[in-house]
């Protein structure tokens, strides 16, 4: 483990310096190790059903040794599904930690709330450090916090999409209110979107399309982890009083109030 | 562009006289042939309001009244409506088909990445009892037919799994009599030991047929549609369950409702207008998305391919371009979906298209019946049975992984789970 850092994220005991956690299914294999590096990601995604392969060019094979694995659950409609990926992903010898995805859209691939919970309910019974990906409502992230979530991770606008933080009031509120790492994932599309996530507050950001739909892949996730940083840096500075659009009145309207 | 109609009929000298005789009734007096929209006693009926959404939108679209001013709008849209995707498909477009190539580019890269899928296509059997004209299997064409046995099913799987394939399409002729429900479900049992991800191409079949084949293992059911235009239907399809034109348009519900994961469409292109069988197979996905959004969608897109003894048939209007433009058009309006293009499209447009829209396609493709050992192999295996019709593009899997990845593309074997 590396030395105590004074500003590290913990995730289930484990400490990270890195607050950028990279996806790994969009884009091509021998680009991975570049896009680790070049990102400083110490945690990568990877989809359980992506890694239940033969022999033959394993995606698994292909991630940096040193990096926390965070299987998928992708693919599971129901609780139940996400349950039976997230063992079978220990059993292919990933690690405890899981990223709990259920969706029941393939349109839009938004999460299901109300299923997720349950997984992470059990899941997290069984030993697993789970981080549940869902759509940002706060009584939700409360039901996670209390099934045993290790993180919560809102997410930004639709996956895939790179609009940015759409949902950014409601993740806001998930900052401010729950007492977990919140981890903003899906639909950041730029590394200015993902500095802004990062002075709210949040304590990480997870990004893939943005990624592998860029030019340069390695260049872009070195851009990611250098906004990434700045966001964080600005986040614990406290941000300076930005004046609202209008001057302020001169003559402050509580003058006339003499002690 | 060649518009000729395509010359189907042909004669096999050993057809006895009053199977000739039958068979010109059937080609040449509409009234010995069966209604298609008459269900056979056995065939389940469903409540759906699919097929009658689909079919009037259909009959409603005049490709001709669309623009390069519809066009424009439609690709100025961020998102595709149907009023877009019907001027998208019409001959307007035509001249925009570069900036629909790059806009499809984008919408498949944030949905699928750079990923390409593979998978190969396995026939166990060429007996059919259907009689559709431009189909090689069809029961009146003199081929060679067979039926592999568990024996020979398993035997092919070995070949095809060790070559490196973790996805198997299992595909038979119409028969229900010689290939039952109960044969299948044998193939798609031995399937799962050699497979990550079983699908099916065979008949269309009842609910708790499709339940069943889903406890064997099979998660993925296509059905092709041929044409939705029941008037060009019932000229094609003569004889047998298939001419059963609803019957078919349901087999994807009844598939989804019997537990299923994804399903896959297609009209055959060259059959009938083109323009109206893309709107229809597209929306047909569309509404169908909507009343059952957990599932997996895949578009095909198949033109018509010579048969043994008859060379000529050909994709007619629909050429290279057109296929282009309508696969283009397919990803814009539906960028979720799964693009398969099969072995019929020559190597150059399957590279081509991967790069734009494709986002499945097969590789070490044979289309007749217990030859992998021999085209995998070079070895004499014995009995085989006939192609269903030729095919363009006979690279090894092997050679399709290397070749996707030089188009810069990640080939994958496997992104699935049986759950």
């Amino acid at each position: 483990m590396a030395q105590k850092n004074e500003d590290s994220l913990v995730i289930g005991g484990h400490e990270f310096t890195s607050r950028f956690i990279l996806g790994s299914g969009k884009y091509s294999l021998e680009l991975i190790k570049a896009a680790v590096e070049d990102a400083g990601a110490q945690m990568v995604t990877v989809a359980v059903r992506r890694a239940n392969t033969k022999e033959h060019e394993n995606i698994l094979d292909y991630i940096p040794s040193g990096v926390t694995l965070l299987p998928n659950t992708s693919g599971a409609r129901t609780a139940d599904e996400a349950v039976r990926i997230a063992r079978l992903a220990r059993e292919l010898g990933c690690g405890d930690f899981v990223k709990i995805e259920i969706m029941r859209d393939t349109k839009y691939l938004l999460p299901d709330n109300a299923e997720t919970i349950k997984a992470t309910e059990q899941l997290a019974k069984e030993g697993f450090i789970v981080m549940p990906y869902m759509y940002p409502d706060l009584n939700v992230a409360r039901d996670l916090a209390s099934a045993g979530a290790a993180a919560v991770m809102p997410l930004a606008a639709p996956i895939g999409s790179n609009k940015g933080l759409v949902t950014k009031e409601f993740i806001q509120i998930l900052i401010d209110e729950i007492d977990l790492p919140i981890i903003v994932d899906a639909g950041i599309g730029s590394p200015a979107q993902a500095c802004e996530a990062m002075q709210m507050g949040a304590a990480a950001v997870m990004a893939n399309t943005a990624l592998a739909t860029a030019g340069n892949l390695p260049l872009m996730a070195s851009a990611f982890r250098d906004a990434i940083a700045a966001g964080r840096k600005a986040y614990r500075a406290g941000l300076g009083r930005v004046l609202r659009r209008g001057a302020e009145a001169s003559d402050p309207l509580t003058g006339f109030l003499h002690d | 562009m060649n518009t000729d109609e395509n010359d189907f009929l042909i004669d096999s000298g050993k057809l006895s006289a009053a199977a000739l005789a039958k068979k010109h009734r059937l080609e040449h007096d509409p009234s010995c042939r069966r209604d298609p929209m008459e269900y056979f006693p056995e065939m389940e009926q469903i409540d759906s309001d699919v097929r009658e959404r689909v079919i009037t939108a259909m009959d409603d679209y005049d490709e001709s009244r669309y623009t390069a001013v519809d066009v424009r709008r439609a690709l100025d849209h961020e998102h595709c409506s149907i009023e877009d995707f019907k001027a998208l498909l019409s001959t307007a477009a035509a001249p925009f088909l570069e900036e629909m190539a790059q806009r499809a580019r984008s919408e498949t890269s944030r949905h699928f990445g750079n990923t390409v899928y593979l998978f190969t296509p396995l026939y166990i059997a060429n007996y059919c009892e259907n009689y559709c004209v431009y189909c090689g299997f069809n029961c009146y064409n003199d081929i060679d037919r067979l039926q592999l046995t568990p024996e020979g099913i398993a035997h092919e799987m070995k070949v095809i799994a060790d070559s490196g394939m973790e996805e198997i399409l299992i595909l038979t002729g119409e028969s229900r009599t010689k290939s039952d429900v109960e044969y299948i479900g044998t193939a798609c049992k031995l399937a799962r030991k050699y497979f990550k991800n079983v699908g099916l191409e065979v008949y269309p079949m009842n609910t708790d047929d499709y339940r069943y084949l889903h406890e064997c293992g099979a998660d993925y059911v296509t059905v092709f549609q041929e044409t939705y235009d029941l008037k060009k239907y019932e000229t094609l399809h003569l004889l047998g369950h298939k001419r059963v034109w609803p019957y078919r348009f349901e087999a994807q519900e009844r598939a989804l409702r019997a537990g299923m994961r994804g399903v896959g469409f297609s009209a055959l292109l060259g059959l009938s207008d083109y323009h109206k069988d893309a709107l229809a197979t597209a929306l047909h996905v569309y509404y169908l998305q909507r009343r059952y959004p957990q599932a997996e969608f895949s578009l095909s897109c198949p033109r018509l391919r010579p048969i043994i003894n008859n060379e000529k048939i050909n994709p007619r209007d629909v050429s290279e371009r057109v296929l282009c433009q309508i696969l283009c058009a397919y990803r814009i309006f539906l960028p979720y979906v799964g693009i398969t293009v099969s072995s019929r499209e020559t190597a150059k447009f399957r590279n081509g298209i991967a790069r734009i829209c494709a986002t499945k396609i097969s590789a070490g493709v044979s289309t007749g019946i217990g030859d992998h050992e021999e085209k995998y192999t070079g070895q004499e295996t014995g009995e085989t049975g006939d192609a269903q019709f030729e095919i363009a593009d006979t690279r090894s899997i092997a050679n399709m992984y290397g070749d996707m990845a030089s188009e810069g593309l990640q080939p994958v074997l496997n992104d699935y789970l049986y759950v």
